[in-house]
Parts: C-alpha cells; structure tokens; sequence
C-alpha cells in the first residue's frame, strides 16, 4: 500500500521532471516492513549448546591474540624470514575478504538490479558483510608486527600508488565505512519511535528519537550513492587482493601465479557471493529453526552455475595460455590441492545447481553452496600458502596450533555476533512474510 | 529541469570524483628517476678468501649482535648453506672447487639493491625506498609490519625480527647508506675486505671494470656479470666463475617482477577511469532498471 504510493509520487515526478538526470529511485531501505528482530519472537532460545561451545572457541582465540601482544608473533606462529604469511592471511584475510563477497553481490542483484524478490537477503548478506570485514580488519592488525601504524596507510605523504595492498587497504577501510553507512538504516529502524533511556536520561528521548528520523531521511536520500560505491569498491579490492601474489612470478606455483589473478579473484567473488548468501541463509534458518527461504534461494542458484562457468573457463584458459596445464598431472601435494580445489569448488558444484530438481532440495542447495564457499577459500589457502614457494626452504610452513585457534575463535566470534545483532536488529526477514510465500 | 535533489547528487557526485581523481594522481606519482652516478658494489667471488670479516664489520656498523673479530674465523660455519637473518645482513657461503682448481668459491650474500626494486613497489607505505643514488634504504618509523617486501624479494633477502612484541623491524643490508650516502665512505664491509674482493664505486665505473675483468681473464669467470640485468638490474653486481644457478642465486627474468603488479595497478586504477566508468554504469543500470519496475508496477 505505503509502496504503490510511494511509487505514485515518483511517477508524478518523473512526468514533471522528464530529463532528469538523477540516479535516485525508490528509498533503497524500503525492506522496511519486511524485517524484525528475533528477539521476543524467535523459536529459539539466544544460549544454546553450540552457542556456548562458540563462546568458549571465542575466548581461547582471545587468548592467542593476547599472548601475541605481549609476546610477539614467534610465540604464537611459525612465521619465518621463508614463510612471512600464514594462515592468518591465506584464511583470516583473504578468504574473509572473498566470503564477505554475498554483501555487494547481492547489493548488485537486488538493488541495483532492482529485483524485490532477493530483498530478503540483503540485510543478513549486508550484516555478513559489515562483521566479516571487520574482522578482516582486525585479523590484518593481529598479522602487522606493528600494528599501532596502521593509521600510516591513510596519510597522504606516505601513499605508495605502486603498491597492490595499498590498494586493498584504502579499499577495504573505505568500504568497510561504506558498509556500517548501509547499515544505519536498520538501526534507526530499531531505534525511531523506540528510544526508552532509563531515569533522568529519559528526558532526552524525544530529542535522540528526532536525531534519528532526520539521520534516517538524510540517510535515505544519499544511500544510492553508497550502494553503488560499495560494489565499485569491492569490485576493486577483491580483485587487487589477487594482484597482491601477481608481484611473486618465481615464488608462487605456475598452477596459481598468473597476471590474470586479479580477475579470477573478481570471477570467483562474484560466484562465492550467491553461494555465501545461500549457505547463510540456510544455516541461520535451521540455527533459528525458521522455515528455509526456498522461494528466494532457488532462483538465485539459478544463476550461479554460469558465473562458475565463467570462472572455470578463465582458469582453464589461462592454464593452456601460459602452458601451467602440464603441472596438472605431475604427482604432488600442489597439483592435488589443485585438483580439489577446482573439482570439488567448481565443476561439481556447477553441474548440481544446473540440477533443477537438486536446487529445489534443500539438503543439496546447502551443500553445493557449501562446496563452493570450501573451494574459494582452499583457492586462497593456495595462492597465498600452499601454492608458495620460496627459493631458499627451511622445511615447509606448517601453522602453529596457536595459529589455528586464533583463526578458529575469530570465525567463532563472527558467528556468535552475528546472532546477537539478529536478535537486536531487524534483519531477518518477519515470519509470516516466509510462510505467506 | 533538474530538482534541489538531484543537482545536490550530481554536485555531490562530482566533488567526489575531483577528490578520488586528486588521490590518484598523487598515487600514480612516477619512481624517483636514477641517478647515473648511482653508486653499488662489485664482488669479485674468485678473489674472496672465506674469511667473514665482512660479516663482522657489518655487525659491528649495524649494531648487530656478534663475537669477537677472531670468532669469525671459524670455517665450520661453511659446513651449511646460511641466509641473511635479523642478527647478520650479510653471510659467506662456501662451494666446492669448480673442476680443475682447488680453490673453493666463497659467496657473500646480501641485498642486491635492484635497480626497480619489487619490496619498494610492494611497500605499503613507502618505508622501502630506492635512493636515486642506489641503496634501498629502509626507514623503521614508516613501516606497519606487514612484511609484504618478503613475499615480494625474488632473492629472498629480508629477514624479520618476529620475536619483538612492540617494535619488530624488517632487517637487511643498506649498502651502509649512512656512509655511502652522507660521508661518501664505502660501506663497512667492503673497507674491511683483505683480499679486495669487494669494490665499492659508481656502478656504471663497476661495470665496465667487471666486464673488464672478464675480458683480460676469459677461462677465470662466467661470463656475465651478474646483477647487469637480472630483474631489471641491481646496484651490487658480482663476478663468479660459474652460472649463478650453481651458486643458488634463482634463475629470473631480466624485468623485475614489480613490472606485473604496476601495469596491472595503473591499468585498472590510472586517473580512477575504471572505477569512475563502473560507477556510471551502475548508476545508468542502477535508474533503468527501477524505472522498469515501475512502469511494471503501473501498467
């Protein structure tokens, strides 16, 4: 109702003003009415086992982060002068970067493409999003041996134009602001009308409830700007993250080293968006035991097999271009996580989401969608650690445990906070929205 | 006619782009242009003797934890192939006589100093610098500790002092910049040299003297000099009587791999057309396609 007027007025004014060159549409927040917070309304309980078992993987990787404070990265990690990254960049950084993709993938599909149908996903894609890359944030200064000069990559007498991962850093801080801007609406939408500060503080909700509806409105009118800023960024880190390995020719493995890596990081983001905002979906449906959003996420897998397409043929024509495809079939450890990587991430994936009969079936969406989300970050895992190596070896890398639960108690955490914000904030779509279609 | 609104958008639009163009301009700025006069260093390992005084003279100029100047003439330490670390910016390895001779050839390793060096292309924020003079001079305050320059050194050179809670530092050989740059002296190592292995002067003088050396003296040396052209040249050349590979110097192109990542990072990002244009797009996209919906909606 509120909708068709809404879109009444826009074509009154469109009449009027038929040149107009704006770039404006409908109030891209208009998923309003559609979420709500599970708090008070949730089948579930917030602490359940899994939750608190996630809690305590939280707290030990806590732990880590403080022993490599006070003691540095040899007491935490086998970094060394060979081996500089590990796992916290091949998977903390860089496979977070890729996962996080379901953010501006489907930005693109539902708002810039303006299919309503995907509006669902936005939020809980966009609320992925904004925790993922700030962890990814957060797991790049745990990497940096001097973290506290972080603020270095944003002072202009510093920049470094030459440099892919300062391309990446300015990237992701930028669209890591875009993101928490793309998030503001749903906490205004918590807030308006709600503002209840406890005691004398009372006195000034009527003030912060009108701070709010202006910061809303304003918000509203300048969101197109930052939606389609956050898939122009992302769109160029994800693939500078892939141009980061290109400056290795003799180091990284000939199955991975390419010049194209930027693009195939790019093609790959794009495919591991859907399936990341498939994957999620269906985990938070049976986490929050809600019924799974089938109508939504059928169609969408519909479109993944041809970005894996488009993916696998680059991949496959850049092997045969540079002559890498001999590597192959050579009997080692590199060419068998190759083989994984592409046949368990891409080709099989591909050929059950081609299934109509498997993508309507939940059991198997969720696990192609999930071999696919395996196959990107083992692609990573690869470029950045497995695929490295460096002329003078002193034995291979292998991470060190605390390596491990570091990395573990991040991802933990990322779960735990994404449970929390959806029992606060109004990202999951209202129930009776899901049983209605 | 344009509303409030959308003349706002399209201003707003605009001061963006002046900014983000401002930005890549300033990024895009072009490599310090090199000094002909550039200064480097020539090792000749045909005349080195395996005597680490070098290796001392650089802990000591670099206040590098070391022994007595006798402890380094323990040879045991040839017994294995060692790299430069965080308490030695320099280290002589020992291979056997080629055939025919029974001298063996001792190796000093250290940074090369590469003339398009690929740790300063990758440096994050410009602490790695290529002096027009010739040294890559590293400068600890800038550095955020990414140690990116690592993964980039196709000679693997830097090392990392990982063991440093608060103030980890990326270690590695300056050419003694403080000497050869402010004092015009030669770095510690090559004034400590006995048997002169080590020249220290212009590189283009280095050179010819090198080639030189060659000439008069065929059936002593490989006939290159390393570090004319390997990865786009290096300010420290050296003089070998075998192929490099023998001595475990990788087998690399004659461009330095930071050629890759530059072209890739100028082609997509010069000026910001790429992004600029993308935006266009989705925004062109972006309007046609909530204009369908609502001719859909209304029809």
């Amino acid at each position: 109702m509120a909708d068709s007027m809404q879109h009444d007025r826009a074509a009154i004014l469109d009449k009027e003003a038929p040149i107009a060159i704006s770039i404006s549409v409908d109030d891209p927040s208009l998923d309003h009415h559609e979420a709500l917070p599970l708090a008070g309304r949730s089948a579930v309980p917030f602490f359940t086992p899994g939750v608190i078992v996630l809690s305590i993987l939280a707290a030990a990787g806590l732990a880590v982060l403080a022993a490599r404070l006070f003691f540095g990265l040899e007491a935490v990690t086998n970094f060394n002068d060979q081996y500089p990254w590990g796992i916290w960049i091949g998977i903390d950084v860089a496979s977070g970067v890729a996962l996080a993709a379901g953010g501006f993938t489907m930005a693109f599909i539902a708002h810039v493409m303006n299919n309503e149908k995907y509006h669902v996903l936005v939020r809980p894609a966009l609320l992925t999003a904004a925790i993922g890359y700030t962890f990814v944030g957060l797991g790049v200064a745990i990497d940096l041996g001097r973290y506290y000069n972080i603020w270095h990559v944003m002072v202009p007498s510093m920049w470094q134009g030459n440099s892919a991962l300062f391309e990446v850093g300015m990237c992701v801080m930028i669209y890591l602001t875009v993101l928490y801007i793309e998030f503001l609406p749903i906490v205004c939408e918590r807030f308006i009308g709600r503002v209840n500060l406890p005691g004398v503080l009372g006195r000034l909700n009527g003030f912060l409830d009108g701070l709010l509806r202006i910061l809303d409105k304003t918000l509203a009118r300048v969101m197109t700007f930052f939606i389609i800023a956050g898939v122009v960024l992302s769109c160029a880190h994800q693939s500078s993250l892939g141009t980061l390995m290109a400056i290795a020719p003799s180091k990284l493995h000939p199955l991975w080293h390419t010049p194209v890596l930027p693009l195939l990081f790019l093609l790959s983001a794009f495919a591991v968006g859907l399936a990341m905002a498939i994957f999620e979906s269906v985990l938070a449906s049976r986490s929050f035991k809600r019924p799974i959003e089938m109508h939504v996420l059928s169609p969408l897998a519909r479109m993944v097999p041809l970005l894996l397409t488009v993916y696998f043929a680059a991949k496959v024509i850049d092997l045969v271009n540079r002559d890498a495809w001999r590597f192959l079939f050579e009997a080692n450890f590199r060419a068998l996580m190759f083989w994984i990587e592409v046949g368990v991430g891409v080709v099989i994936p591909t050929f059950l989401f081609l299934s109509h009969r498997l993508r309507r079936h939940p059991v198997w969406l969720f696990t192609s969608a999930a071999m696919i989300v395996f196959g990107v970050v083992l692609n990573r895992f690869n470029v950045f650690v497995t695929g490295y190596t460096p002329p003078y070896g002193e034995g291979r890398y292998f991470p060190a445990w605390t390596e491990v639960m570091l990395t573990v108690g991040m991802i933990s955490l990322i779960v735990v906070l994404y449970r929390i914000w959806v029992f606060v904030f109004p990202v999951l779509p209202a129930e009776e929205e899901v049983e209605h279609a | 006619m344009v509303s409030r609104r959308d003349f706002l958008k399209i201003t707003g639009t605009a001061a963006g782009t002046a900014a983000l163009t401002a930005v890549g301009a300033e990024a895009s700025a072009p490599h310090p242009k090199l000094d002909p006069d550039r200064l480097g260093v020539l090792t000749d390992t045909t005349l080195c003797i395996g005597c680490r005084r070098c290796e001392w003279a650089c802990a000591e100029q670099n206040d590098l934890p070391h022994g007595d100047l006798e402890s380094f003439g323990d040879t045991s330490v040839f017994d294995e192939m060692r790299r430069p670390h965080r308490d030695s910016y320099t280290v002589v390895n020992r291979y056997s006589p080629a055939p025919g001779s029974d001298k063996p050839l001792d190796v000093k390793v250290q940074c090369l100093h590469c003339e398009h060096p690929a740790c300063v292309s990758a440096c994050i924020v410009a602490a790695l610098e290529k002096s027009p003079r010739g040294p890559v001079v590293y400068d600890a305050w800038k550095c955020i500790g990414c140690r990116y320059c690592m993964i980039a050194c196709p000679f693997q050179i830097p090392a990392y002092e990982y063991q440093d809670p608060l103030t980890p530092r990326v270690m590695k050989c300056t050419m003694c910049a403080e000497r050869t740059l402010d004092e015009g002296r030669p770095p510690a190592c090559v004034e400590m040299c006995p048997p002169e292995a080590l020249v220290f002067g212009r590189r283009s003088e280095l050179l010819e003297l090198a080639h030189r050396r060659i000439a008069e003296n065929p059936g002593r040396y490989h006939p290159e000099v390393l570090g004319e052209k390997i990865t786009g040249g290096t300010s420290w050349l050296m003089l070998t009587d075998r192929p490099p590979a023998e001595i475990d110097i990788p087998d690399l192109p004659d461009e330095s791999p930071a050629v890759i990542t530059e072209t890739i990072q100028h082609g997509i990002f010069k000026g910001f057309t790429g992004p600029l244009m993308m935006f266009g797009i989705l925004s062109i996209l972006m309007k046609s396609s909530s204009d369908k919906r609502k001719e859909d909606d209304n029809g």
